[in-house]
């Protein structure tokens, strides 16, 4: 049996934590509470109980296109950014580990550099090329842009990962008859598999948030994320209604934190047992 | 199939993997690559199989040349250290994946799967994944998965390191077996001399990329090129002297501080009036005596079946193998024979032996 000074010492460290995240819950719960009621002091409900900050899921607020549109655009980004910095990725990150080229090393370098320099200072520039080759405006170009900004990251994740492999595996492989190709898609990726499943909940999330690209490239309402259009509920009108903008949040919220809620166990069993003989 | 190396050499940059080999292995051959690491031995294997491109020289398989050809095309099974089975495929889709891959069709998939798991004893395991297997049984899928496209050629890099003793020992007889059941040449990289000993026909002794010899178990034992060589095969290792071989009295002898032992005249002549030179005699040659030199016993490892000896005769150190019976300590004085019909003598500056090359 435990002492009492021992469960006083156990508990110690969640009473450590549960003061250090007490502000984001307390943030959390507000957003709760006050897309449910018409005002708040602080975190106590003072209007009444009310449904209609989330009316906005039936028909659309004034002047503003449906919700649905919008969590299209942000679906459609969020998912091209899964799909294309995986595949991207892991095609890149395969040739910078096994292959052998000229301007192998720049290249790992530059990826590196690349991935430590800030997105912001490259708006204007980025305006123009949309412009250029008529993709301002479009989700299309807001995909692009915002999976080349998440490449190098990718890429030097993806590599990092291919160098985990042993090569005794492809060359198995090759002697088994696996052209390149094959050896990457066949024996390869599947032994990635934390690694890919990382990364593109990595980039979704990216996608699903995102919200200084898409606001910058995008000027039709019906073209916003969900982040945008939460912008824009705060910023247009003298009067912000908070309750509406709580609401809003939460509802971009809630397809993230069940998604992590049902994947914890997967996400903690990713790893396929290894083998006995070496790496 | 036969294979022949001419002049092979792998170069990275300034770093020399494999320096001109040569060498030619007949159809049905055991043949094992022995050395120390980074000696070239895996470097020259993986250029047979086509892994590697070689910087310079040729490879044939029954007199065509394959330099060309890409590993597939090469019709070889190999066997690597960590075994290499996909982790991601059961048992069986790994055993038939060569054959999937040379579209053949399931039915003849699954029953050459199954031959060749009856063959290894696996043919339980077929679907299980390689992380549910123990390593002997992950060892046996392996060697399937490269007899099952009936290959040419069969590598092997270095198989057992990983198992453990024991079955180390049932895995090398089982392999020898195999190997000449069923006819395959085969090339079999090592480090372990006394693997390479009981299972090949002939052993390529390398050390720095480059061939010290080449020639069947015995001559390497008993008639061994280089010093290297000498040191290297055999266990417990050979004894190396530093004598002079002085002829007097018709009769050869060599000598140094405390040692002086009558050596037969073919062996001795070829030692003779070169100053200092190696004397090589391995530790089952030097033996216990009534009269004999005489020798301090300076460590006594017990090894079982005999006891290792270390005797300090003048500057010199001597191993040989006594009866445990005979209780030897240290500090004991002992008088010991040596067998000089088996003496080896060496160059001390080429390392190359005086009595066996030419």
């Amino acid at each position: 049996m435990y002492t009492w000074e021992q469960r006083i010492r156990a508990t110690i460290p969640y009473v450590i934590m549960g003061i250090i995240t007490l502000p984001i819950i307390v943030g959390y719960v507000w957003i709760l509470i006050s897309s449910f009621f018409f005002t708040t002091e602080g975190l106590v409900p003072k209007g009444r109980f009310t449904l209609e900050y989330w009316r906005f899921l039936v028909e659309p607020i004034a002047q503003r296109p449906s919700i649905w549109i919008i969590t299209l655009n942000t679906l459609i980004l969020a998912l091209g950014m899964a799909v294309f910095v995986v595949l991207i990725s892991a095609m890149a990150g395969y040739a910078l580990s096994r292959l052998n080229f000229p301007g192998r090393k720049a290249f790992l370098s530059l990826t590196l550099i690349l991935h430590a320099f800030p997105s912001v200072t490259l708006l204007i520039a980025i305006f123009y090329v949309l412009r250029a080759i008529k993709l301002y405006d479009t989700i299309t170009g807001v995909v692009l842009v915002q999976v080349s900004l998440m490449l190098p990251l990718g890429v030097w994740l993806m590599k990092g990962f291919f160098d985990n492999v042993s090569w005794d595996m492809e060359r198995a492989a090759l002697i088994d008859g696996c052209g390149r190709l094959r050896t990457w898609w066949e024996i390869l990726l599947p032994n990635i598999r934390p690694g890919i499943a990382a990364l593109s909940i990595f980039s979704f999330i990216t996608g699903w948030s995102s919200f200084l690209i898409p606001y910058t490239f995008t000027t039709t309402d019906t073209k916003a994320t969900i982040a945008v259009y939460l912008n824009s509920l705060i910023g247009d009108s003298t009067f912000v209604t908070y309750g509406q903008v709580a609401a809003v949040g939460l509802f971009q919220l809630i397809p993230v934190m069940l998604f992590f809620i049902f994947s914890q166990e997967y996400l903690l069993n990713i790893y396929t047992g290894g083998t006995k003989g070496g790496v | 199939m036969r294979v022949q190396l001419e002049n092979l050499t792998k170069r990275w940059g300034p770093v020399v993997g494999a320096d001109n080999i040569n060498l030619e292995i007949g159809d049905a051959e055991f043949v094992a690559f022995l050395g120390p690491s980074g000696c070239g031995k895996t470097t020259t294997l993986l250029m047979i199989a086509g892994i590697y491109k070689p910087t310079a020289g040729l490879i044939k398989f029954d007199g065509k040349v394959v330099n060309h050809l890409a590993p597939k095309d090469r019709n070889i099974g190999m066997v690597f250290q960590s075994y290499a089975l996909y982790p991601h495929m059961t048992v069986f889709e790994n055993l038939t994946f060569p054959l999937k891959l040379k579209k053949v069709p399931m039915e003849e998939r699954r029953k050459r799967a199954q031959r060749v798991a009856d063959m290894m004893g696996i043919g339980h395991l077929m679907d299980r994944k390689p992380a549910q297997l123990s390593g002997g049984q992950q060892q046996r899928v392996a060697l399937g998965r490269a007899l099952i496209k009936e290959p040419q050629l069969l590598l092997f890099d270095e198989p057992l390191s990983n198992l453990d003793a024991r079955l180390r020992l049932t895995m090398r007889s089982e392999i020898k077996r195999l190997q000449m059941d069923l006819g395959i040449t085969s090339i079999y990289v090592t480090h372990d001399q006394v693997e390479a000993m009981t299972m090949a026909d002939r052993i390529a002794v390398m050390r720095d990329g480059k061939l010290q010899a080449y020639c069947p178990p015995d001559e390497l034992y008993d008639q061994p090129r280089t010093l290297f060589v000498a040191s290297f095969v055999g266990n417990p290792p050979m004894n190396f002297l530093e004598v002079e071989v002085v002829r007097e009295n018709g009769e050869y002898h060599a000598r140094c501080e405390g040692f002086d032992v009558i050596v037969p005249p073919e062996r001795g002549e070829k030692a003779a009036g070169r100053g200092k030179v190696i004397l090589g005699i391995r530790p089952e040659d030097v033996s216990l005596a009534e009269e004999g030199i005489a020798g301090e016993v300076y460590v006594v490892e017990p090894l079982g079946r005999d006891d290792l000896v270390d005797v300090r005769i003048g500057e010199s150190k001597v191993h040989f193998l006594a009866d445990p019976a005979l209780r030897l300590k240290i500090g004991d004085t002992v008088r010991l024979r040596f067998n000089t019909h088996k003496v080896q003598f060496f160059d001390p500056q080429t390392e190359k032996s005086l009595l066996w090359t030419d």
